[in-house]
């Protein structure tokens, strides 16, 4: 689904090195598809006690104090976060659940590296934000306050009431992904000629990577 | 003329696999080898289908299933996988290496098990390989002067159809180890160590390069250590220069080239080293000497002292988010700030995963509890080969009799308690040394404490039912 322009209330997620197990925990990680991660992520912060993937959302416990629980961030599609977000284990399936969630974008000082590209695959996209403008849109939404961004992929400027524009640094061909939501494969693929000719004089120099031969 | 200017180990690897440079950056690179286990793999291959795509290069990949078995009952087979939607997931993997003609270790297989364990011990990691798999432990096979990478489960997708990757060029690092590591310091405790000097994302964005006297006194087992937990510093790849050892290690085994491809293939490898006048953008320099046997205090791979310092102060903690998030660490741990971790006791030990689940490991292990006992109060204590080989290595070598004797489970090779994801798994609260690599919330089971340290550590703790300095104890490995 493409990315063009989004305006969204924000949901303040106040922790640094936000895990991809925290994020979807390991028996959720047994499903096969790409969907329905959206009531998983999250689940220790979330519920009261962990569940396993048959378990009904209504013998869930939420807990109130979770920011993912609160009513006023329910609609929200920006997620913020502190630095080293999404670290540790590549699972996608930690962003399948964010994506689920109803999330498109996330801001924070810095990303897991695996997680980053796992976010540009599936539509989600991460923003890079110096920590003192993160911690102002943290301050802005502290308390009852609801603070609303908006954000615009064509040219990468996020803005929000009171502040001035601020910049976001994106690669021109993800950019150009998110706006019109093109498979990598297929962009790839365009090459495919240029891959077989590589691959041709790749084998030629080095023929023991080439195979499992030997069995 | 770029040949002559001088490039890191990295560069080289780079540049060997460049299929075509992106404007912006983001250049599409070859993949020699894609290693694929039963966890990350489902949606791809379902995505080649729904596309009526094929894998560009079957011969590429090799599979084994991990996470999700049982290390016990596997004579079962797949009938021994209780949870029915990871049997599913387990039979999926069959069903799409059967339709995609990919070679597969499959439950029943001798040669089943740890990816990051069975793809070193076949020769299918070689030098001067690209080689990706779907799990971020990847970086293991650095140790071969390979450049190796975690990536997500589209990318999995996306070099099973094109072989290739698309991605930025990281910058580089290298971490210069001088000196030898002290009697009992392992290269366990090396990487925990270095973890907390760089720092959980110290290294995001970079590929990191270990050198230095200490680094090649290492065997190819503490290299695979070492360049396992890279990414718990945030880097993607870690690797080691080729020399004799890695020669040593691969000489004879499966995959590896023989004959006179093998003789040519060595020719090739002794060039996978930096130039002597490369320049890294960050450097890191220490020495192997100073280095105690440590442990993590904390739910991250950083939050890690020595076995003989205090757990820090939450408020000795450098910025608000920082004291914060130590201070969750300690109430999650059930840990005081300057309390000492020597003496505290334990409830649990677990020895494997693809950290420390190879054979040098269980010698280890065995060499600290022969003639001991697991002490009363722990209430499991288990050993978990990374391999079906390496656990009749082990066997063929009576460790496994050292091991039960001493009061240890002895277990069917997999992930196991590492990940929790089988019915291994670490009760709330409970106390556990591990020899695995992470020590988040509830990555060993929900609730449970993970306590991160070397296999003998981890052995002297089971015996002693407390941890120990292992400088003290008696039957140094």
């Amino acid at each position: 689904m493409p990315l063009t322009q989004l305006t969204s209330i924000v949901t303040p997620l106040d922790r640094a090195n936000v895990d991809t197990d925290v994020i979807m925990p390991k028996q959720y990680l047994k499903s096969i598809s790409r969907f329905g991660y959206g009531d998983w992520a999250f689940e220790p912060w979330r519920y009261a006690s962990a569940g396993d993937i048959d378990t009904p959302k209504a013998e869930r416990t939420p807990l109130a104090e979770c920011v993912f629980n609160q009513p006023r961030f329910a609609n929200s599609e920006i997620l913020l976060s502190r630095e080293n977000f999404g670290c540790g284990s590549s699972r996608e399936h930690a962003v399948w659940g964010i994506r689920d969630m109803g999330y498109r974008v996330i801001i924070a000082p810095s990303f897991g590296d695996i997680f980053y590209n796992n976010c540009l695959n599936n539509g989600l996209l991460p923003i890079r934000l110096c920590t003192e403008h993160v911690e102002q849109l943290f301050l802005r939404s502290q308390g009852n306050t609801v603070l609303s961004v908006s954000v615009d992929v064509s040219s990468c400027q996020l803005s929000v009431e009171g502040m001035p524009a601020m910049t976001f640094e994106l690669a021109p061909s993800q950019q150009q992904r998110l706006l019109i939501g093109q498979d990598s494969i297929a962009q790839t693929l365009d090459e495919a000629d240029a891959i077989r000719a590589f691959e041709t004089q790749h084998k030629q120099r080095f023929p023991w990577c080439f195979g499992l031969g030997a069995q | 003329m770029l040949s002559q200017t001088p490039q890191t180990l990295y560069d080289k690897l780079w540049q060997r696999h460049l299929v075509s440079a992106g404007s912006d950056g983001q250049d599409l690179i070859y993949i020699d080898r894609h290693i694929v286990h039963e966890v990350t793999s489902a949606q791809a291959f379902e995505g080649l289908r729904h596309a009526n795509r094929r894998p560009w290069r079957s011969d590429s990949v090799l599979a084994t299933p991990d996470h999700q078995v049982p290390t016990d009952n596997r004579s079962a087979g797949i009938s021994g996988i209780i949870d029915p939607i990871a049997r599913i997931q387990v039979t999926t993997l069959d069903d799409n290496c059967r339709e995609f003609g990919i070679t597969q270790f499959d439950i029943n297989d001798k040669r089943q098990g740890i990816v990051h364990v069975v793809s070193p011990e076949q020769g299918a990691t070689l030098p001067g390989m690209t080689l990706v798999c779907g799990d971020s432990h990847t970086s293991t096979h650095g140790a071969f002067a390979t450049l190796a990478q975690g990536i997500g489960t589209s990318e999995v997708e996306h070099v099973l159809a094109t072989q290739c990757l698309r991605q930025r060029k990281s910058k580089r690092m290298r971490i210069w180890v001088e000196g030898e590591l002290a009697t009992g310091v392992t290269a366990k405790d090396l990487i925990l160590h270095i973890i907390a000097q760089v720092g959980s994302a110290g290294a995001t964005g970079f590929a990191v390069e270990y050198a230095g006297p200490a680094i090649r006194a290492l065997s190819m087992e503490g290299r695979m250590t070492l360049c396992n937990m890279s990414i718990e510093m945030g880097a993607r790849c870690g690797m080691v220069a080729f020399d004799d050892t890695t020669a040593d290690y691969l000489q004879g085994r499966p995959f590896a080239p023989t004959g006179e491809l093998w003789q040519q293939a060595i020719d090739d490898w002794y060039s996978l080293q930096s130039d002597s006048d490369a320049v890294f953008d960050e450097e890191y320099r220490l020495d192997a000497r100073s280095v105690a046997p440590q442990i993590s205090w904390g739910t991250k791979p950083d939050q890690v002292i020595a076995i003989n310092d205090v757990v820090p102060l939450a408020e000795h903690g450098n910025s608000a988010v920082q004291r914060q998030e130590w201070q969750r660490a300690l109430a999650y741990m059930g840990l005081q700030g300057g309390e000492s971790i020597n003496n505290l006791s334990i409830d649990q030990v677990f020895i494997g995963s693809c950290t420390n689940g190879r054979i040098e490991d269980i010698r280890d292990v065995a060499r600290m509890v022969e003639g001991h006992q697991v002490a009363p109060s722990v209430q499991r204590a288990m050993v978990v080969p990374g391999s079906g080989l390496v656990k009749a290595q082990a066997e063929a070598e009576g460790l496994d009799k050292i091991i039960r004797a001493a009061g240890f489970e002895w277990r069917d090779p997999g992930c196991s308690m590492c990940n929790a994801m089988n019915p291994d798994r670490l009760p709330s609260q409970a106390r556990c040394a591990s020899t695995s690599n992470r020590n988040f919330e509830g990555r060993q089971g929900d609730g449970g404490r993970t306590h991160l340290v070397s296999p003998a550590m981890a052995a002297a703790a089971a015996i002693a039912g407390f941890f120990v300095d292992i400088r003290d104890w008696p039957r140094l490995c």
